[in-house]
C-alpha cells in the first residue's frame, strides 16, 4: 500500500473520467477500482473525494457501507461463497472447509502470501444450480470437491480470474414452465409502438385494466403508481428497473434478464412513455455481473433500432434513454428508496416515506420503481390489452407470477403459474417429496408447514415476490431459521437502532438455540426481540426480519422445544471450556481453576 | 429465622465494573435518606458484608471476567428475588469487553512475560487468584436477569426512579431523557 503509487493514480484517474466526474456513479467508480485493485486503497479514496468535489467521509462511508467494497487489502483471489440455506443444503460448508484447508487459512484470512482470501455472501441468485460462490466478482455455479480442486490449482497458477476457462462460468437456464408472459411473443418495438400508437392516456388504462400489481413484493398497482408519478409536477421524470434480486432463493429475474431482457426494455420504455420520463436507470445486483454485456448489447441494438434515444420508436417528442448501474452486495438496497440513494451514489439507507419516489424520487424528482417481472409484463399488456392479462388469476391478483423454486425439488429453476394455483400443485409440479416446509417470497415471506399446502399463491392467501425454497423431511428447519436469521443481522444497514441490535439479538440467541445451549428464557426473548423489531424498524427490512422466527415458533414449536438444553436459564456458553486458555498459560489445574456444577436458574 | 423486615433488603456488588455506577448511586445525594428509610442493605461495598444473604433486590455493576465474577454472580442469583444488571457493563460486557477480540493467552503473556520493561516475570498463578475467563460476559450470558438498567453510569435519576418504581413495586419504566440511545 503506497500512498503514492502513480500507476495506481492513474488508473483511478481513468475510471474517473469515464465516469465523466459524475458524483452519483460513485458506486460504479469504486466497484471498477475493486475490480482493478482488489481493494479500495486510503491514497485512492482521498483521490476520488477530491476528483468528485465530495468530503473523503463521504467516499469512505460509501465504501464502508457495500459488502463487496473493501478498503484493506484483500486476498489477489476474494473467493465468497454463497450463504443462503440451499447452498448449505447442497453441501456449501463442506467445500469451503475443503478450500480452507488446502490454503491453510480461516474463513475471513487472508493467507499469508496475500494470494487468497475465502468468505462468505448472501445468496447469489443461483439456488437452482448451487452451490456457488464469486471469485473477484465472477460466478461460479454447481461447486462439487472436484471443481474446488480444480479452483484452488488455478488460484495457486494465479493467472488473473479473466484469463480463467470460460466454462467455469457458465451459468445454466431452467426455465421450466411457461405461462402468458413467457410464451406469448414480443418483438422489439411492438409494445413501445403499440403504446404510442395507442396513446399516453389509453395505455395507462390497459395498464390500469389489466389490474397489475407490483411483483417486488409489496404488490403495488402499477397503473395507480404510474398515474401518480406522471401527475406529480416537474419536468424531469424517471424510471427504474429494479434489478436487485437481493431476496435469499430468488433468481427469477436473472433469468428474464437473460432471455427477455428485450421485454423488459420494452417495459421501461412503455413506462416512459405514460409517464412522460426522458432517463431510466437499471439497477442490477452486484452478484450478476454476467449480465452487464448481454444488457449493454440489447441496450446498444435498441438504440441502433431507434427504440432507445431520441424520437424513440418514431414518436417526435418522446426521447427516452436507459444507463445501467451495478450494485454491490447490499440486499437493502432492493428497498426502493435505498435503492435510489445508491443510484445517486451514495450509502443504500433507505429514506423517510413518505414522500414516496414517485413524487420525490431519484434527484428528488418523479419517479416510477419497478420489479423486473412487472416491466416485462407491462410490456406485454401494452400491446396485448388489459384483458388479456387479466383473464388468468384470481379476483385479487391477476395474470401470472414467476418462481424462483429451489432446495428439495427434483427440477429446480424458474417456472410461471397463474396465480390462484395451490402450494400442493406448485410443490408436484417442481417435483417435491417427503415436504416437511416452504419457504415461500424468501426469508421475508412466510415458512409454510406441509399442513398448509391447500393454500394458494396470491396476494391475498400466500403472496411471493419469487422465491420459493422447499424443505423435506430430512431438513432441520432450525437451521433454516438460522441461516435466514445471520442474512437480517448482515444485511441490516444499521440505520435504525431496533433493526441494527434486534437483528443481532435474534442471530445471538438463535445461535444458541441451535448449538444447544438455548432456555426456555431464550425463546422468550426471540418473541420479544421480534415483536420489536416487526413495529419499531425504518424499512422493510427490519419489519421483516423476525418472519422466519415468528412463523418457525407458531408452526414448528417442538423443533425449538426439543432443542432447548433446558426450560431453566443456562450459560449462554460453555464456562468451564471459557477458562481453558487462562489454565494454559498458568499451567493451573487445582479445583478454583475449574467451574464444576450446570447451575441453573429459572 | 429473624422477623420479617419491613424494609426491603438489598445488597449491591461490583464484578468487572469501575464502581462508576456504584458513584451514580451514591449521586441521588440526599434522596439516599429517602432510600434507606425503604430499604436496608445487605452485601454491598458500601457495607463490606462479603457473602450476600436473602435478599429482595441485587443490584450488580459490570460484568463478568474472571471465574470469581461468576461465582459471585451466581450467590447473588440464588438469593436474590430480583436481580438488576446495572450499567452498560453488566449490560453488555461494556468496556472490559474490548479484550475480546484478543487472544488472552497473548494478555496475560503480554503483560506478565513479554512487556515493555518485564524482567524475569512470570504468570502469576496462584489458587486463590481467580482465572480470567476468554472473554468477558454479560450477566445474562449467565443468570437469568430480571431488569437491565442501561447507561454509563445510568444517572442518578434514571437510578433513582427505577429504584422507587421497584420499592414501590411498579415494573420500572424509564421515561424520555432516563435512557439515552446513542
Ligand atoms: C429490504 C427490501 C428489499 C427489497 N428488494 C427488492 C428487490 O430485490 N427487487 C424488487 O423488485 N423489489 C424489492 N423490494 C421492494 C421494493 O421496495 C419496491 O416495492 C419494488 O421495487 C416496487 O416495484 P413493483 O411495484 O414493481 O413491485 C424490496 C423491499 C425491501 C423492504
Ligand atoms: S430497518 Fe434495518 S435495514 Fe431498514 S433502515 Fe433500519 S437498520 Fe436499516
Ligand atoms: S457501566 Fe460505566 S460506570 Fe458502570 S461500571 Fe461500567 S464503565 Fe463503570
Amino acid at each position: 500500500m503506497h500512498s503514492a503509487d502513480p500507476d495506481l493514480a492513474a488508473a483511478v484517474a481513468a475510471i474517473l473520467t469515464h465516469h465523466r466526474h459524475d458524483a452519483t456513479r460513485l458506486v460504479q467508480i469504486l466497484r471498477e477500482v475493486m475490480q482493478q485493485r482488489g481493494y479500495l486503497p486510503p491514497a485512492t479514496l482521498t483521490q476520488i473525494a477530491s476528483a468528485l468535489h465530495l468530503s473523503r467521509a463521504h467516499v469512505e462511508g460509501v465504501a464502508g457501507f457495500y459488502a463487496f467494497f473493501s478498503c484493506h487489502s484483500q486476498g489477489r483471489f476474494r473467493v465468497l461463497f454463497s450463504d443462503n440455506i440451499t447452498d448449505q443444503m447442497c453441501g456449501s460448508h463442506e467445500l469451503q472447509r475443503r478450500m480452507l484447508d488446502a490454503f491453510r487459512i480461516e474463513l475471513g484470512e487472508v493467507s499469508r502470501d496475500g494470494l487468497v482470501s475465502v468468505g462468505r455472501t448472501s445468496c447469489t441468485g443461483l439456488c437452482d444450480q448451487g452451490p456457488a460462490l464469486l471469485v473477484n466478482g465472477r460466478a461460479i455455479a454447481r461447486l462439487t470437491p472436484a471443481r474446488i480442486g480444480a479452483l484452488s490449482a488455478l488460484i495457486r497458477g494465479g493467472q488473473p480470474v479473466t484469463e480463467w476457462p470460460e466454462n467455469l462460468f457458465t451459468i445454466d437456464s431452467h426455465i421450466r414452465r411457461r405461462d402468458r408472459l413467457l410464451s406469448t411473443p414480443l418483438l422489439p418495438g411492438e409494445g413501445i409502438r403499440a403504446a404510442i400508437s395507442r396513446g399516453r392516456d389509453a395505455t395507462l388504462a390497459e395498464i390500469k385494466r389489466s389490474d397489475l400489481r407490483g411483483r417486488g413484493g409489496a404488490g403495488f398497482a402499477t397503473a395507480t403508481k404510474w398515474d401518480a408519478c406522471q401527475k406529480a409536477p416537474g419536468p424531469t421524470r424517471f424510471v427504474v428497473c429494479n434489478a436487485d434480486e437481493g431476496e435469499p432463493g430468488t433468481f427469477k429475474d436473472r433469468e428474464l434478464l437473460t432471455h427477455h431482457a428485450q421485454q423488459v426494455i420494452e417495459g421501461m420504455s412503455v413506462a416512459a412513455f405514460v409517464i412522460g420520463a426522458q432517463r431510466g436507470l437499471i439497477y442490477l445486483r452486484g452478484e450478476y455481473p454476467f449480465l452487464i454485456e448481454p444488457l449493454e448489447a440489447v441496450l446498444a441494438a435498441r438504440r441502433a433500432q431507434g427504440l432507445l434515444g431520441r424520437a424513440v420508436a418514431g414518436a417526435p417528442d418522446f426521447d427516452f434513454d436507459i444507463e445501467l448501474h451495478v450494485g454491490a452486495g447490499a440486499y437493502v438496497c432492493g428497498e426502493e428508496s435505498a435503492l435510489l440513494e445508491s443510484l445517486e451514489g451514495k450509502r443504500g439507507i433507505p429514506r423517510n416515506r413518505p414522500p414516496y419516489p414517485v413524487t420525490h424520487g431519484y434527484q428528488g424528482k418523479p419517479t416510477v420503481v419497478n420489479n423486473v417481472e412487472t416491466l416485462l409484463a407491462a410490456a406485454h399488456i401494452a400491446k396485448q390489452g388489459g384483458a388479456w392479462f387479466r383473464s388468468v388469476g384470481t379476483s385479487k391478483s391477476a395474470g401470472t407470477k414467476i418462481l424462483s423454486i429451489s432446495g428439495d425439488v427434483a427440477h429446480p429453476g424458474t417456472y410461471e403459474f397463474p396465480f390462484g394455483v395451490s402450494m400442493r400443485h406448485i410443490l408436484e409440479e417442481a417435483g417435491a417429496r417427503d415436504v416437511q416446509a416452504v419457504q415461500v417470497g424468501g426469508p421475508s415471506g412466510v415458512l409454510l408447514a406441509s399442513h398448509e399446502l391447500e393454500r394458494k399463491l396470491a396476494f391475498e392467501d400466500v403472496p411471493s415476490a419469487g422465491a420459493f425454497m422447499v424443505f423435506d423431511r430430512s431438513r432441520d428447519i432450525l437451521s433454516v431459521v438460522d441461516n435466514f436469521t445471520r442474512f437480517f443481522a448482515h444485511e441490516s444497514c444499521g440505520f435504525c437502532t431496533p433493526c441494527r441490535v434486534g437483528t443481532t439479538l435474534n442471530q445471538q440467541i438463535m445461535g444458541r438455540v441451535v448449538s444447544g445451549h438455548g432456555s426456555r428464557r431464550d425463546v422468550k426473548d426471540l418473541i420479544r426481540v421480534s415483536r420489536l423489531l416487526k413495529t419499531a424498524s425504518h424499512c422493510g427490512l427490519g419489519t421483516t426480519a423476525s418472519n422466519p422466527i415468528t412463523d418457525a415458533l407458531a408452526k414448528f414449536r417442538p423443533s425449538f422445544d426439543r432443542r432447548l438444553a433446558s426450560m431453566d436459564v443456562l450459560p449462554a456458553f460453555d464456562l468451564d471450556e471459557a477458562l481453558a486458555p487462562a489454565r494454559e498459560v498458568t499451567a493451573r489445574d487445582d479445583a478454583a481453576a475449574h467451574f464444576s456444577e450446570p447451575e441453573t436458574t429459572s | 429465622m429473624s422477623e420479617p423486615s419491613k424494609k426491603l433488603r438489598v445488597a449491591t456488588a461490583s464484578l468487572a465494573g469501575c464502581f462508576g455506577c456504584h458513584m451514580s448511586l451514591l449521586d441521588i445525594d440526599e434522596r439516599l435518606t429517602e432510600l434507606l428509610e425503604h430499604v436496608e442493605l445487605d452485601a454491598s461495598p458500601l457495607t463490606d458484608q462479603k457473602h450476600v444473604g436473602t435478599c429482595d433486590i441485587g443490584l450488580i455493576e459490570g460484568g463478568l471476567c474472571n471465574a470469581d465474577n461468576v461465582h459471585v454472580l451466581r450467590a447473588f442469583r440464588r438469593h436474590c428475588k430480583i436481580l438488576v444488571a446495572v450499567g452498560a457493563c453488566a449490560v453488555n460486557g461494556g468496556l472490559p469487553a474490548q479484550r475480546n477480540h484478543l487472544d488472552i493467552r497473548d494478555c496475560l503473556q503480554s503483560v506478565y512475560l513479554t512487556g515493555l520493561g518485564v524482567e524475569r516475570g512470570f504468570i502469576p498463578n496462584d489458587p486463590e487468584l481467580p482465572l480470567p475467563l476468554a472473554q468477558v460476559h454479560p450477566l445474562h450470558d449467565v443468570v437469568k436477569i430480571d431488569y437491565f438498567l442501561p447507561g454509563c453510569p445510568p444517572s442518578a435519576d434514571a437510578i433513582w426512579q427505577f429504584l422507587s418504581d421497584l420499592i414501590a413495586g411498579r415494573t420500572p419504566q424509564l421515561g424520555h431523557g432516563l435512557i439515552r440511545y446513542d
